[in-house]
C-alpha cells in the first residue's frame, strides 16, 4: 500500500510547501520584497502557539489562532522596522534598494533564528494535533491531522482566492502586482495596499508554521531551511507566480516523498534540487512565470 | 675597602643563598597550586544538553567551593558556547588554554566536536574530559597514540557499551518477559552511532534478537513517516534506536500515526525532564538508557544533585549534565591528589581515579585498553539504567534493583504476545 501512502503523504506535504510559498510570492508579486526572514516568521509562529499552548494551557485551536496573530505581528515589525526604512531611505540609491533589501531581511532572518535558539532552545517542538487520532483509508493508516492539515492548507488558499479576485479590498492587490504605477496614477493609497499585503502574508506565513509545527516539528533551526524551501519553490514556478508557485509546491513536493518511500529517505531532497537546476537553464523564468 | 668588598662579597653570598633557599622553597611552590582552580567548560547553550554542560559545571564548582574549595583554592568556572560547531569549539578551546589559562577543560557531548578537540588537547597539553561523546574512535586515539593523546578523558560511555547496555536489557525484558524475538535499528547518521550499531548487531543476536535491517538516516529528517513505513513493512517486534541529535520528531511521528512496535534503545533526548512537553506527551511508552533520574538513587549524590540542579535551573540534567557534574569533580580530585596543575601529573592523577559520583563508581581504563582513558562500563562502577516515560514522569525500569515502577505500553503498540 506504498502507493496510497505516498499519494496521501505527498498531498498533504505539497499543500504545506504551497502555503508557505504562496506568500513568499505574493508580497514578492505586490511590493517587489524578496523576504529572506521568511522562514524565520514561520517559526515564530510556531514556537509562541507551542509556548502558549504549554504556558496557559490552550486548546490546540486557540494555541494556534495565537500562532499566526504572532506570525502577523512579525510579518509587521519585519516591514516597519527593517524593508519601509530602507525602501524610504535617501541615502540608499533607488537601483540599489533591492540589494539592500535582500541583505535586510536576510541578516533579520539570521537575528530571528539565534533569537529564538536563546528564548527556546534549537531543540524541535511540536504542536497538539489538532484532532489526535487515526483513520484507515484503503487499509493505510493515516492520522487524521494529518488529513486535516492537508484540508485546511486548501481552505486558506480558498480564501486568499476569494479576497484577491471577489473583494473590493482585495482587487488591487492583484492589480499592484500587474502595475504598481498605474494604480498609484489611479488614486489608490499605496502604503494601505503594502499594508493590507504584509498583514496577508503574515497570516500565510503564520498558518504554515503553526500547520507544520502540528505535522512534523519546527525548531529555531528550520528557519534558514524553510526560507530556501519557499525561495525554491517560487523560483520553479516563476517569481510573482501564485498559481506556479502551487503547482511547484506540488512537484517539489511529490518528487521528494516518492525519493523517500521508493529510493531512500536520505536522498530526499535531491530529485528535486536537480529539477530546480534544470529549471534555471532550460526556462529560467520557472514553470508560469512571466518574463 | 677590603672590608667593604669582603662584606659586599658576603653579602652578595647571602643574597646567593637566601635566594637559592628561597627558590628550594618555591621551586615545589610553583609546581603546587597557586591562586584559584581554573577550569574551562564548552557547550552549545541553545540545546538542552550543551546548557545541562554548562549547568552542572558550575553547580559543581559551587559545591566544591563549598566544601573548601580543592586543597583550600577556589574553583573558577569559565564558559563558552561552540553552537555545536567543531570550529568555535576549537577557538573557545583555545583560548581557554592560552588566554584563560585554565587548568583543565570539561566539554562537548558531539563525537564529532570531541574528535576535533583531541588533537588540540595533545598540542596544547590540556587535560580535557567530554561529558557525552560516545564515539570508540576518542579513546582509540588515547590507545594507539598514548604519549600525545594522554590528555583526554570520555566522561560519559562509549557506544560500544551503550549498545551492550541496550542488549542486556533487551535480553531481561523484551526476549524473557515478552518474548520478542526480531528488530530492526533505526539510528541517526553521526560518528556515535557508527560503533553503536555494529555493537548492536552483535550482542542482539546473541540475546535471541534477529536483526532484519539496520535503518541509518539523516539528523535534518523531519518526516519519518516513510521510515517507520519501511520498518513496519519488514514486520519486528520492535524498533532498537539510535538517537541524540533528534529526538521529538521520531517521537512525535511514532505515537501521532500509531506505529504498533515498540521503541526502545537509545534516544538520548528522551532523558530530559523537558521532553515530555516538547512531545506534547507523546513520549508515553517511549524507553531509552541514560545515566540516571532524578529519583532514583544511584548513589547517595544522585538526588542531591538531581534536586540542586532542578532548583537552580528549573528543570532535570540530562544524561549528560550527571556526567559533566561528575567530570568536574573528578577533575577537582584529581588535581586535590596530585597537590598540582601540572597538566602531566594531573592526567596520572585521573588515570587513579576511583571517585563515587551521580552515575555510579567512576574508573577509567589504562592505556592498553583500546578503550584507554574511557569510562568503566559493569556491575560495581558505571551501568545507566533504562527509563521508560509513563505520564509525564521518567520511570526507572530497569536493572530490577534500581527500578521504580513497571514497563506499560501505549495501546496502539502490539505486544507479540500478552505475557501480562
Amino acid at each position: 500500500m506504498v502507493a496510497i501512502q505516498i499519494l496521501i503523504d505527498g498531498f498533504v506535504i505539497s499543500a504545506l510547501y504551497g502555503l508557505g510559498a504562496i506568500g513568499f510570492t505574493l508580497i514578492f508579486g505586490v511590493t517587489g520584497v524578496l523576504n529572506l526572514a521568511h522562514g524565520g516568521i514561520m517559526v515564530i509562529a510556531a514556537l509562541v502557539g507551542w509556548y502558549a499552548a504549554n504556558q496557559f494551557g490552550l486548546d490546540p485551536y486557540a494555541a494556534a489562532a495565537v500562532g499566526v496573530l504572532a506570525g502577523m505581528i512579525a510579518a509587521f515589525i519585519t516591514y516597519f522596522v527593517v524593508i519601509r526604512p530602507i525602501q524610504q531611505s535617501r541615502t540608499i540609491p533607488s537601483d540599489e534598494t533591492e540589494i539592500f533589501i535582500l541583505t535586510g531581511t536576510l541578516l533579520w532572518g539570521v537575528m530571528i533564528q539565534e533569537g529564538l535558539a536563546y528564548l527556546f532552545s534549537d531543540n524541535p517542538v511540536t504542536m497538539k494535533p489538532l484532532l489526535p487520532g487515526v483513520v484507515y483509508i484503503l487499509g493505510d493508516r493515516t492520522p487524521i491531522n494529518e488529513i486535516m492539515i492537508g484540508i485546511l492548507c486548501w481552505v486558506v488558499i480558498g480564501l486568499l482566492w476569494l479576497v484577491v479576485y471577489r473583494t473590493k479590498i482585495g482587487k488591487p492587490l492583484l492589480a499592484a502586482s500587474e502595475n504598481p504605477r498605474a494604480l498609484g496614477l489611479l488614486g489608490f493609497e499605496m502604503s494601505r495596499i503594502y499594508l493590507f499585503s504584509w498583514a496577508i502574508y503574515g497570516i500565510l506565513a503564520g498558518v504554515a508554521g503553526v500547520l507544520l509545527a502540528s505535522f512534523l516539528g519546527v525548531s529555531s533551526a528550520s528557519a534558514g531551511s524553510l526560507t530556501a524551501s519557499a525561495f525554491s519553490i517560487v523560483v520553479l514556478g516563476g517569481l510573482g507566480s501564485v498559481w506556479g508557485s502551487l503547482i511547484a509546491a506540488y512537484v517539489v513536493g511529490y518528487l521528494e516523498t516518492i525519493t523517500a518511500y521508493l529510493i531512500s529517505p536520505q536522498l530526499r531532497p535531491i530529485p528535486a534540487l536537480i529539477v530546480l537546476v534544470l529549471v534555471v537553464y532550460l526556462r529560467p523564468q520557472g514553470i508560469l512565470g512571466r518574463r | 675597602m677590603k672590608l667593604t668588598s669582603h662584606m659586599r662579597k658576603l653579602a652578595l653570598g647571602a643574597t646567593a643563598l637566601s635566594s637559592l633557599a628561597l627558590l628550594g622553597t618555591a621551586l615545589p611552590a610553583a609546581a603546587a597550586i597557586k591562586g584559584p582552580i581554573k577550569i574551562g567548560v564548552i557547550g552549545e547553550a541553545s540545546s538542552v544538553a550543551g546548557a545541562a554542560i554548562i549547568n552542572a559545571s558550575k553547580l559543581a564548582a559551587e559545591n566544591i567551593n563549598a566544601h573548601g574549595g580543592i586543597n583550600g583554592h577556589k574553583v573558577e568556572v569559565i564558559t563558552y558556547d561552540d553552537h555545536s560547531s567543531a570550529s568555535d569549539a576549537v577557538s573557545a578551546f583555545k583560548r581557554l588554554a592560552t588566554q584563560d589559562k585554565v587548568d583543565a577543560i570539561v566539554g562537548s557531548y558531539m563525537s564529532e566536536v570531541v574528535l576535533a578537540l583531541e588533537p588540540w588537547a595533545a598540542r596544547l597539553h590540556m587535560p580535557y574530559i567530554s561529558p557525552g561523546a560516545a564515539s570508540t574512535k576518542i579513546p582509540l586515539q588515547v590507545h594507539e597514540h598514548y604519549n600525545q593523546y594522554k590528555y583526554t578523558f570520555q566522561g560519559w560511555l562509549n557506544s560500544a557499551f551503550l549498545a551492550q547496555s541496550v542488549c542486556d536489557f533487551t535480553k531481561d525484558v523484551f526476549v524473557d518477559k515478552y518474548h520478542m524475538k526480531t528488530t530492526v535499528i533505526m539510528s541517526e547518521d553521526a560518528a556515535w552511532t557508527a560503533p553503536l550499531d555494529a555493537t548492536y548487531k552483535k550482542c542482539l543476536p546473541k540475546v535471541g534478537v534477529k536483526v532484519l535491517d539496520e535503518i541509518r538516516f539523516n539528523p535534518d529528517t523531519s518526516d519519518f513517516t516513510p521510515i517507520f513505513n519501511k520498518i513496519e513493512g519488514l514486520h519486528p517486534d520492535f524498533i532498537t534506536t539510535g538517537i541524540s541529535h533528534v529526538g521529538v520528531r521520531p517521537t512525535v511521528q511514532w505515537h501521532d500515526q500509531q506505529v504498533p512496535l515498540a521503541m526502545t534503545g537509545i534516544s538520548s533526548q528522551a532523558s530530559t525532564s523537558t521532553f515530555w512537553k516538547d512531545t506534547n506527551g507523546a513520549a508515553e511508552g517511549v524507553l531509552t538508557q541514560t545515566g540516571a533520574t532524578p529519583t532514583v538513587a544511584i548513589t547517595p549524590k544522585t538526588i542531591p544533585f538531581a534536586k540542586a540542579y532542578a532548583k537552580a535551573y528549573g528543570d532535570s540534567p540530562s544524561y549528560v549534565g550527571y556526567a559533566a557534574y561528575d567530570d568536574v569533580h573528578v577533575i577537582a580530585d584529581a588535581i586535590k591528589r596530585a597537590n598540582s596543575t601540572n597538566p602531566d601529573k594531573i592526567v596520572s592523577a585521573m588515570e587513579k581515579t576511583d571517585y563515587v559520583g551521580t552515575v555510579g563508581r567512576i574508573q577509567y581504563y589504562g592505556k592498553d585498553s583500546i578503550y584507554a582513558h574511557g569510562l568503566k562500563y559493569g556491575k560495581g562502577l558505571v551501568t545507566g539504567l533504562f527509563i521508560q516515560w509513563q505520564d509525564g514522569k521518567q520511570v526507572a525500569v530497569w536493572p530490577d534493583k534500581l527500578a521504580d515502577g513497571k514497563i506499560k505500553f501505549p495501546s496502539f503498540v502490539k505486544l507479540p504476545t500478552a505475557t501480562h
